[in-house]
């Protein structure tokens, strides 16, 4: 015979055992649909891919010490900064193909950042007219006939069909390098001044707003790109002024 | 008055051969200074050993000589012949007291005339040539006609090269158009002229 105080201790636990066993259960599924809410909250949209738009890249050739317009299309993202660098990258992408005209390993890489910041006002950037950069645009088979101040123009018909949204003011863009583009960079006045022109000019054809460009290297300022270039001032990249001319 | 540019702890750029660019600037400098000084020229030189020379010091040296010409000399082997480059400056008015990093401005007009009077020497001499302009302080800060010139190997059609920087022959050649040149702009331009911008 089980002793009466046995059965109801029995009876206690068994109580309890399905009260906790109810609890247990009721948690478990508590957290499951936490788990459920989470997953939901993140985003289950597959990223858009930008659409292919028209860049103009002004690429270097080191035989005559010219630019050359040339009209790339790229998918360009419509964050500015983004797209600066986007298209910078580009540029350096086809400094980087074997044959070149104006050889410079890196690549797309090379572009760390890109910072849009409201342009500095002249006394701050610089002497009025120093500077300037010295632009010698050429035309090719697959080049349009253009200076930077039509390509300009053409950008900015593009803002007042509402393709870009509608901004003011002149920028200043920082452009980071990689040190190893930097230390891989060949040095020499001429190949160093085209580089430095060719990304100072690329920014001002595809975002006019673009007026005044500095350059730094691992986020530092530097004092030249390979002995020659100097990279401690603030180029004027709007104001092309025609070079000397060139003698292949 | 000739700068062979870097230096010292500034090698600049390093040649396939292994000779650094400071190397080969000096020996054309002194090439250079030789030829000028066979031909009658007096020449002052930024440097005369493996030293380390500061940009501002090299203008200063050039701005104390009242120069009739300053040359600022640099090698590379990227591009093809001499590349002669200007100060990107635009011409301003002489002023007396011009901003250091600018005072070129006032000379601008004059080193873009001795460029033209080296392009046509070196053009004489069958050598490519590129004119450009650049930003480089030194250059900007000398009160003289003032061009940086750099030497590249010379290349063909099919940009192999046909005389490379260590060919003494192509150095000569070099060495021997820019002294001719200078000559002549000496005798063209006469000191009165190049002591006021």
């Amino acid at each position: 015979m089980i002793p009466r105080y046995q059965t109801i201790l029995f009876i206690v636990l068994l109580v309890a055992s399905v009260a906790m066993g109810v609890v247990l259960w009721q948690l478990r599924e508590r957290a499951h649909q936490r788990l459920v809410a989470g997953q939901d909250s993140a985003p289950t949209q597959a990223p858009e891919v930008a659409p292919a738009e028209q860049a103009t890249l002004l690429v270097a050739s080191d035989a005559d010490n010219t630019l050359v317009a040339q009209d790339q299309s790229l998918p360009l993202p419509q964050d500015p900064g983004s797209r600066a660098r986007v298209i910078l990258g580009k540029l350096l992408d086809l400094y980087a193909t074997p044959d070149a005209a104006h050889p410079v390993p890196g690549g797309a890489s090379s572009i760390a950042q890109v910072f849009l910041l409201p342009a500095l006002p002249l006394e701050v950037a610089g002497p009025p007219a120093a500077d300037r950069l010295a632009f010698h645009v050429s035309e090719s088979s697959d080049a349009h006939p253009t200076t930077l101040g039509s390509a300009a123009a053409d950008f900015q018909t593009q803002d007042s069909q509402g393709q870009t949204p509608p901004q003011t003011g002149p920028q200043l863009a920082v452009v980071n390098l990689t040190g190893s583009f930097a230390a891989s960079h060949p040095s020499g006045l001429e190949t160093e001044t085209l580089t430095v022109l060719s990304l100072c000019g690329t920014l001002h054809a595809n975002l006019p707003r673009v007026t005044q460009v500095r350059f730094l290297v691992d986020g530092q300022p530097r004092s030249t790109l390979a002995g020659h270039a100097d990279l401690t001032r603030t180029y004027l990249a709007a104001e092309a002024v025609p070079s000397e001319g060139t003698h292949p | 008055m000739l700068d062979a540019a870097h230096g010292g702890d500034d090698p600049g750029g390093r040649f396939s051969s292994g000779q650094p660019e400071k190397a080969f600037t000096l020996a054309l400098s002194v090439r250079l200074r030789s030829l000028l000084a066979a031909r009658g020229i007096q020449v002052v030189t930024t440097r005369e050993s493996d030293a380390s020379v500061d940009p501002n010091r090299r203008a200063e040296i050039a701005d104390h000589a009242n120069a009739q010409a300053c040359l600022s000399l640099h090698a590379t082997e990227s591009g093809s012949g001499i590349h002669l480059f200007a100060s990107s400056l635009a011409p301003a008015e002489a002023v007396h007291f011009a901003a250091w990093k600018t005072a070129q401005a006032a000379w601008v007009t004059r080193s873009l005339a001795l460029a033209g009077v080296l392009n046509s020497a070196l053009l004489h001499a069958d050598m490519t040539v590129t004119l450009g302009r650049t930003v480089l302080p030194a250059l900007d800060s000398m009160t003289c006609p003032a061009i940086a010139v750099e030497i590249a190997p010379e290349r063909g059609l099919d940009r192999k090269v046909t005389a490379a920087l260590s060919d003494p022959g192509y150095q000569a050649r070099v060495a021997e158009a820019l002294a001719a040149a200078l000559l002549e702009w000496r005798t063209e331009a006469g000191r009165a002229e190049a002591g006021q911008p």
